[in-house]
């Protein structure tokens, strides 16, 4: 399919049709159903606003519009014509720009030719420079950003580069504009300057689609706003009249499939693991907190709020500028992650792919690598024990698999996950931190490590748990704690475990301090 | 009850097939592509199956299948060593120099040399992996920095000169023949090569070199340092570098500051040709010594056939890169295979 098609204009369209139109839009993923029949309109020229929770689908919503991903169900009209970009350059043909979170700028080249990149001006099938920094020089006023066309953008400020993307955005006439969570790394000023582009651009008709986590400034940006939980649609209403909490009332109310699991039972011991002080940065909060033995302690708090820094640098994996940390009541001093193991305190991080396995490499070999000294003898390793400790643990969490020799690249991810506890359990830590352990398995093989948790938790462990999932830290929790822009904004015992509050703890911080 | 027992023995009896064939895998493929290489010129070169041309093939093998096999450690933990090559020129001259120094015995300056040979090549080594992980740095970098330093050190220890005359009982073992086919050089060889697969195959240290390869911020965060593992990978192609260059010295009785040129290519050649992953994480020392095998029979082959000598690096250049594409298909064939089976 050509652009040309997707971006013809249909005359016969009536004023008021909308911009863009999702008919019962779904999406799954392996193990997951990202969105489910999702309808709702986007008008034209009108700022639209959305939200939700982590994981309610806006990242799935907005890799479908920039032609990341292709529904799998549903149909979306652009502009009165059928929309199914196959990639995001069909997409951005299409009239749709979108500016990531994360930056997609060349950053060993100039400002002037990633604005222009994607068609250069050019004589003869050489790059025309000056024409190039003419015009770079013009989108450049535009979005009021004062660089030279010529600098190299690798030297820009982030804020910079985010004006960059817009630049790059406006020099090819979007028609919707979507922006996600673009204030995330701006200070009060910029984010004031991004608004007034903003208005601008929308004063001049173009449609702009807005996700943020900073509630107040929606206002700001938008007179609609969608609501999506679950990957479902909640709703779609004028932003007037709606007030922060009514909103935060539209984004809660997932439910967790009841387990019959309550760790309230689970007794809670001494301190296993304390924190005091720490600090990621020089200039960042302080914050303390502690784990008891057989106690569940749950770190909630927005993606990029500080909970997987906070346990990387727990253990050691990031450095921390200040703070001390004590096991089992000892003060201990960790450095790396050999420091924090030797002290048992072990991670199962966020991406079990990239940092917890060793894919290639047959099961009993992940199983032990974190502790090679007890199936060795002077460095010569010994198979048997290795194999009877691995299978030993194989059987215990109930991980499927054909032998213990298969390479666990093969696995489900939830397999995949109770390697990484395996190879943990086998170390026999005192405290174990969990990042995102249920992300992306099955619900079956949820349960089961909910399970464990409870089971180590009952053997005197200390667990912390960090987890997107609202309801499943409320099941497996005996106290959780919210972070919020980098901050720990509350703390929540069990008898007063509610969505809601933990929703506004994790909100809390991004209005208040947006100057950092 | 029996009925049970018997499950697990045949279970167990077919996980330990399914092992060998896992490992024998990655080597077989190499294997019967030497084997029939070896057939093919068997039939078609005059005097290639005879024993005074296998004996040609196992002198000219030594010093690349201990230079491979050390860099087997290196490119396993997904690193490279340009520098072997020159490192074996610096270890020649040193000990030629100290081999030929007059006021020692025969015996204590041969053990000098030894040492000298063996500790110059570790030191260097070390080195090349110190710089890689103290700055962090890529070690084809380094290497090739290296590369260089030890070229030049090699000049200047021998003034720029070979050195010869090196004492008797040190040449007469370089000449020794073991039942008539296996020189000593190969013998010293096969030696380096069977400890390299044991550290490999059955120490932690070898565990950890895969690991390294296949996952190294994996290995860090599971609590481990993968630097120290790191540097004594380099420090090992280091020392067989000084091994090599003490089989250089049996061999050709002369110590030289231009020897070694190119040894650094061949020793990756062997290694990639053995199945040996350049990313790391996967591969054998078998391999690598069925890899420096295949160059040589490939060369002493053609060269028998009567191909002109600038014929043979075009076929020797051709069979690396088609090792490398086989491989991939084999890859894919195994891992297709895991999969079918991790479903079940």
């Amino acid at each position: 399919m050509h652009g040309d098609e997707l971006t013809r204009p249909r005359v016969e369209a009536p004023a008021a049709a909308p911009l863009l139109k999702l008919q019962s839009v779904g999406k799954r993923f392996p193990g997951v159903v990202a969105l489910r029949d999702v309808s709702f309109e986007i008008a034209r020229g009108s700022g639209h606003v959305l939200l939700g929770e982590n994981g309610a689908g806006k990242s799935t919503l907005i890799n479908l519009l920039g032609g990341a991903l292709q529904p799998d169900d549903g149909a979306i009209w652009f502009d009165g014509a059928p929309y199914r970009p196959a990639s995001p350059l069909e997409a951005f043909k299409a009239g749709i720009r979108v500016v990531h979170q994360e930056l997609h700028l060349l950053s060993n080249l100039s400002v002037a030719e990633n604005l222009l990149f994607e068609q250069l001006p050019s004589r003869h099938g050489l790059v025309n420079f000056r024409e190039m920094n003419r015009r770079a020089a013009e989108l450049l006023a535009e979005v009021g950003l004062d660089v030279s066309p010529t600098t190299e953008v690798s030297r820009l400020g982030v804020a910079q580069m985010q004006l960059v993307e817009i630049a790059k955005a406006l020099c090819h006439e979007s028609k919707l504009l979507v922006l996600d969570e673009p204030t995330a790394t701006l200070t009060v000023r910029e984010v004031d300057r991004l608004f007034e582009i903003l208005h601008r651009l929308q004063a001049k008709g173009v449609t702009t689609l807005y996700i943020s986590h900073r509630l107040e400034e929606i206002y700001e940006v938008g007179d609609q706003v969608t609501v999506l939980r679950d990957g479902q649609h909640v709703t779609t209403r004028p932003l007037s009249g709606l007030g922060i909490p009514d909103i935060v009332e539209l984004m809660v109310g997932r439910t967790i499939a009841d387990h019959g699991l309550s760790s309230a039972e689970i007794p809670v011991g001494s301190e296993a693991l304390g924190v005091s002080g720490l600090k990621l940065a020089g200039d960042s909060p302080e914050m303390s907190f502690s784990v008891g033995k057989g106690e569940i302690v749950g770190i909630a708090g927005l993606v990029g709020s500080g909970r997987t820094e906070v346990v990387r640098a727990l253990f050691g994996a990031d450095p921390k500028a200040a703070g001390r940390i004590r096991i089992d009541g000892e003060e201990v001093d960790i450095a790396s992650p050999s420091d924090a193991v030797a002290h048992g305190l072990c991670l199962a991080t966020e991406d079990r792919k990239s940092q917890g396995l060793l894919l290639e490499m047959s099961c009993a070999e992940n199983t032990t690598i974190t502790d090679l000294a007890r199936i060795s003898w002077r460095g010569l390793l010994r198979r048997k024990t290795e194999h009877a400790a691995s299978a030993r643990l194989v059987r215990e969490l109930r991980v499927k698999t054909p032998s213990i020799h298969q390479a666990v690249r093969t696995f489900s991810g939830g397999n995949q996950q109770k390697i990484v506890i395996a190879k943990w359990l086998f170390r026999g830590p005192k405290v174990l931190i969990f990042d995102e352990p249920t992300r992306g398995i099955d619900v079956g093989a949820k349960a089961e490590i909910y399970e464990l948790l409870r089971k180590l938790a009952t053997d005197g462990k200390g667990i912390l748990v960090v987890s997107s999932d609202l309801p499943e830290l409320m099941a497996i929790c005996h106290r959780i704690l919210v972070f919020s822009n980098g901050r720990i904004a509350g703390e929540v015992p069990r008898a007063e475990f509610d969505q809601h509050r933990i929703l506004s703890f994790a909100f809390q911080e991004y209005g208040r301090v947006r100057d950092r | 009850m029996s009925e049970i027992a018997e499950q697990a023995r045949k279970q167990k009896s077919s996980a330990l097939w399914e092992n060998l064939f896992r490992i024998s895998m990655r080597e077989a493929g190499v294997t019967v592509a030497l084997v029939l290489i070896v057939l093919f010129f068997c039939a078609t070169a005059p005097y290639f199956a005879t024993s005074g041309n296998f004996l040609k093939i196992f002198v000219q093998i030594a010093i690349n299948t201990v230079l491979a096999a050390g860099m087997t450690f290196v490119i396993l933990t997904g690193g490279i060593d340009l520098s072997v090559g020159s490192v074996l020129a610096l270890c020649t001259v040193v000990g030629a120099t100290i081999m030929t120094d007059e006021r020692l015995s025969a015996a204590t300056s041969i053990t000098l040399a030894f040492v000298a040979c063996l500790g110059t090549g570790a030191l260097c080594g070390a080195i090349n992996g110190w710089v890689c992980e103290k700055w962090k740095l890529p070690s084809f970098i380094v290497t090739l920095g290296m590369l260089n330093v030890a070229s030049g050190l090699a000049r200047v220890v021998s003034n720029n000169s070979t050195i010869s005359g090196l004492p008797q009982p040190f040449v007469e073992f370089g000449n020794l023949i073991f039942w008539g086919i296996f020189p000593s050089i190969f013998v010293i060889a096969l030696g380096v090569v069977l400890i390299g697969w044991f550290i490999l195959r059955f120490t932690v240290f070898g565990r950890f070199i895969f690991a390294i390869g296949t996952n190294e911020e994996a290995v860090r965060l599971s609590g481990h340092n993968p630097r120290a593992i790191k540097i004594a990978a380099f420090t090992i192609s280091g020392l067989t570098a000084g091994i090599a260059a003490m089989v250089y010295l049996l061999r050709l009785n002369v110590g030289s500051p231009i020897a070694g040129i190119g040894y650094e290519l061949n020793a990756i050649a062997a290694v990639i040709i053995g199945g040996t992953s350049l990313s790391g994480g996967k591969g054998s020392i078998i391999g690598t010594l069925v890899g420096a095998c295949i160059l040589q029979v490939l060369s002493t082959g053609l060269q028998l056939l009567g191909a002109e000598d600038n014929v043979k690096p075009i076929v020797i250049g051709t069979v690396i890169v088609l090792a490398v594409i086989l491989d991939t298909y084999r890859n894919k064939f195994l891992r297709a295979m895991e999969s079918r089976k991790g479903a079940q």
